[in-house]
């Protein structure tokens, strides 16, 4: 409790809280970029840490991966673009609310959430950080692979109409994650002989194309902005003070997407990605009206937005106490621990006490700080994004979409994959295949793979070694998880096909 | 500036007049370097790069541009940079042993050769090391050994990729000792702490760092170097308990076939004085620093392709 309040003395001064200011700002700045990712910004920040004392790098680095994450929502919702991946499923309701002109709701709803998620991580990290580390380490390569095929589950509920479309989607997806040098053995697949492609197709290559290509041709294709004129805030709108009622008025929403957030947070190698698009699952399928999800539902978006920003610190339990990095920025922070010859551990809690609690105490100030930078940060966007002729809008966001994915890797082939997927994903989006579930095999299609040969390796002396994935109460608690979504999943889709005839209409009127 | 033939007869009497056309290079470096890592920001390479680019920079007097491309483990950086690269100096790129060597031998395309750039120097190397949870039966290096002799296979072994050092150093334990263990690859450093901790393998075969960062959590057996490692006095070596195990990964820099002897040098030096600097925060972690340069770095280079040559080959 001392080192809290010392910690907290150390953070009350003025270049701690301007610290706190810049870094939230110049990471939302950078999230809301499409292929700037919060990994990128810290890279890029790295080295002007080198030169401040350790806690003040610290700060700035969680400042930045606070806002960057944050920073997603914004194009998210504007343009139907994740920022991170971390903001997929904010587009799915996100970006209808802002084709109604509710966007600053939709805007604000975020910030509130995304506060409320990032205090919340922050609130767990500093209270329960060891029995969570403990969890984090029981997941191996079986817990993996079912976490994986969980996730896979998700296509069902991101297919929007077709089940069939969206299963196709699915394995699209995890077919492109098949390319380049295996994870498990280190053979070089689907490469054609051509050296380049031996790095695979990056994710965020994979997001930017499908996402916000096929979005710019149908902007320029129909020769519209990407929102409504008439959907300028302030007038005939929730003020701030409703959408903060709106948000906090459907409590249970927002803790179980905090919880999940949480869980899957700990879970080292799923990260954002994930944990916001099980949030929205879940909001949705518990949800009174399930059908008013994916039309500009705000609980969709809180849901998403909340869940993510508890992932900031929640990955944080890992790293600090076990030196596994939960998510992919993580890996940034934990070079800079090393450098400052911090050994991630229980150290860093008792002799380095001052310094970890500060550091999460700063994640905490950033959360904060995300409500008024947010809201301020939002009317400017929402206004640029609506004011701009889409003439002009769609170049700079090509452009900007361009840099970002060359800046990723360094790598022209990247930009190339990133044009085709995107000119790909255009004609698919015609024809009813919808970019999230080729992302979701895409991410998840890797983690299964590994999860899976790991364990029939290590089953290698097992006379059955496919009951290896089984072995243990927490895999076949996620194995009987795995057969529950599915049923879930296909057993409405069985009886709607068995009194088709009347459903008929029912089922165009589900078609978006 | 395009070269028409006045120009181009211009600069070659330039040079004729100087005489030497190493002489040109005599003020080397005048322009930012970039110095490129293949593998992700935050990595052991990464790590290494930015403790020395402060000093590299003080040293050469430009600055030193750190700049990332990964994918296919190195791979694609490398094939890049031999394909692509300007022999002046201004470009160079990290390089990792036994990557450079076991790639080319396990890919058909991996699209770069293991000696086709001038390699100045290797400035450290993290030793393999085997370790395990701290409540593993196995005390020592024997009851692992003991055990896995009579039961084949069923010692499981983590370790960071595919005929990685990592893997290579597992498969000569296997044929030094006379077992048959089962290697299982992660992707990296980064997922290895977890699994064993959370129990999911026997132990790991990983670096010398690893056993630093866990030491209060896990017990290393045996560190695959000459001698005992600085930063774990109490972990006795592979040679102490009677199996001639050595190696582990050597970090370095290349620059492309063709760049002058001068700048070699230049750039020699110069990672060789940032290294002496960095070493006293580098040499706590687990690395054991290097000074391999000139002819020694094809001795090292041909030491490591024998000992790992024959295994890859085998595996093929």
């Amino acid at each position: 409790m001392d080192m809290l309040l010392q910690a907290l003395a150390t953070l009350m001064t003025f270049e701690s809280v301007i610290t706190v200011l810049v870094g939230v700002s110049a990471g939302l700045l950078i999230g809301s970029l499409p292929g700037l990712t919060a990994t990128m910004a810290l890279a890029v920040l790295l080295p002007f840490t080198f030169s401040m004392e350790a806690l003040q790098g610290l700060i700035a680095l969680g400042a930045v991966y606070m806002g960057s994450i944050y920073g997603g929502a914004f194009t998210a919702i504007l343009i139907n673009t994740p920022g991170t991946p971390s903001s997929i499923a904010t587009t799915f309701d996100g970006y209808p609310m802002a084709r109604q002109g509710r966007a600053y709701e939709a805007l604000a709803g975020a910030t509130i959430a995304s506060v409320i998620g990032g205090v919340v991580g922050v609130t767990f990290l500093l209270i329960l950080a060891p029995p969570l580390a403990r969890l984090a380490v029981a997941f191996g390569p079986a817990e993996m692979f079912w976490v994986a095929m969980l996730g896979l589950t998700l296509v069902a509920s991101l297919s929007t109409g077709s089940l069939l479309k969206g299963l196709l989607g699915g394995c699209l997806g995890m077919m492109l994650s098949t390319i380049g040098v295996s994870p498990i053995g280190g053979e070089t697949r689907f490469t054609f002989g051509y050296p380049p492609l031996q790095g695979g197709i990056e994710l965020i290559v994979a997001l930017i194309g499908l996402f916000v290509i096929p979005e710019l041709l149908t902007m320029a294709a129909e020769g519209r902005g990407a929102l409504a004129q008439e959907g300028r805030f302030g007038q005939g709108e929730a003020s701030i003070r409703q959408i903060f009622r709106r948000v906090l008025g459907k409590p249970v929403n927002l803790i179980r997407s905090c919880l999940i957030g949480q869980i899957i947070a700990v879970i080292p190698g799923a990260g954002g990605n994930v944990t916001s698009l099980v949030a929205y699952n879940e909001a949705r399928r518990f949800s009174r009206d399930p059908e008013s999800f994916g039309k500009g539902n705000l609980e969709g978006v809180v849901a998403s937005e909340s869940s993510n920003n508890v992932m900031v610190a929640g990955s944080m339990i890992p790293l600090l106490t076990l030196g596994i990095p939960g998510a992919p920025p993580d890996a940034v922070i934990l070079g800079v621990l090393m450098m400052h010859g911090l050994r991630p551990g229980l150290d860093l809690f008792t002799e380095s006490g001052v310094l970890t609690n500060g550091f999460i105490l700063s994640m905490g100030l950033a959360a904060l700080m995300l409500l008024p930078v947010g809201l301020l940060g939002a009317r400017l966007i929402h206004r640029i994004v609506i004011k701009t002729p889409y003439h002009f809008l769609v170049p700079c966001i090509a452009m900007v979409t361009i840099l970002g994915t060359f800046a990723l890797r360094n790598s022209l082939l990247d930009v190339g994959i990133m044009l085709i997927l995107g000119s790909v994903g255009y004609f698919l989006r015609l024809i009813g295949i919808h970019p999230a579930p080729i992302v979701l095999g895409l991410i998840l299609g890797g983690i299964a793979e590994q999860g899976y040969v790991q364990t029939m390796l290590a089953a290698v002396v097992d006379p059955i070694p496919w009951l290896r994935l089984v072995h243990n109460p927490l895999s076949m608690v996620l194995a009987g998880l795995v057969v529950l979504a599915t049923t879930t999943v296909l057993l409405p889709a069985w009886l709607e096909r068995r009194s088709r005839p009347d459903r008929k209409a029912s089922e165009r009127g589900g078609e978006t | 500036m395009r070269f028409t033939p006045t120009t181009l007869a211009g600069a070659l009497s330039a040079v004729a007049l100087i005489g030497v056309a190493g002489m040109a290079q005599a003020d080397y470096p005048e322009e930012p370097i970039t110095y490129v890592i293949p593998f992700d920001p935050g990595g052991e390479s990464d790590v290494t790069a930015r403790f020395q680019e402060p000093h590299l920079e003080e040293i050469l007097g430009v600055s030193v541009n750190v700049t990332h491309r990964p994918g296919g483990g190195g791979a694609v950086a490398w094939s890049e940079f031999q394909n692509d690269a300007e022999p002046d100096g201004y470009e160079i790129i990290g390089v990792n042993i036994p990557h450079i060597i076991g790639q080319p031998i396990q890919r058909e395309d991996a699209g770069f050769e293991t000696d086709d750039w001038e390699i100045i120097t290797f400035f450290h190397s993290t030793p393999n090391a085997l370790i395990v949870p701290a409540d593993s039966p196995f005390e020592t290096l024997d009851d692992l050994v003991e055990y896995a002799r009579e039961n084949p296979e069923a010692v499981t072994l983590g370790g960071s990729g595919t005929y990685s050092a990592n893997h290579l150093g597992a498969l000569r334990l296997e044929r030094e000792a006379d077992i048959d263990i089962t290697y299982i690859p992660f992707t990296g450093t980064g997922p290895l702490p977890a699994a064993i901790e959370g129990g999911h393998v026997s132990g790991i075969f990983n670096y010398t760092m690893l056993g630093v960062q866990m030491e209060d959590r896990a017990r290393v057996l045996a560190v695959a170097a000459e001698e005992r490692v600085p930063a774990l006095p109490d972990a006795p070596t592979f040679k102490e308990q009677g199996y001639d195990i050595v190696g582990g990964a050597y970090r370095g820099v290349a620059a492309p076939t063709g760049t002058p002897d001068e700048v070699i040098e230049v750039l020699e030096e110069a990672f060789a004085e940032a290294n002496r600097e960095i070493a006293s925060e580098q040499e706590p972690l687990g690395f054991v620093m290097e000074y391999i340069t000139g002819d020694e770095v094809n001795e090292v280079m041909n030491m490591l392709r024998e000992a790992y040559g024959p295994i890859l080959e085998e595996a093929e």
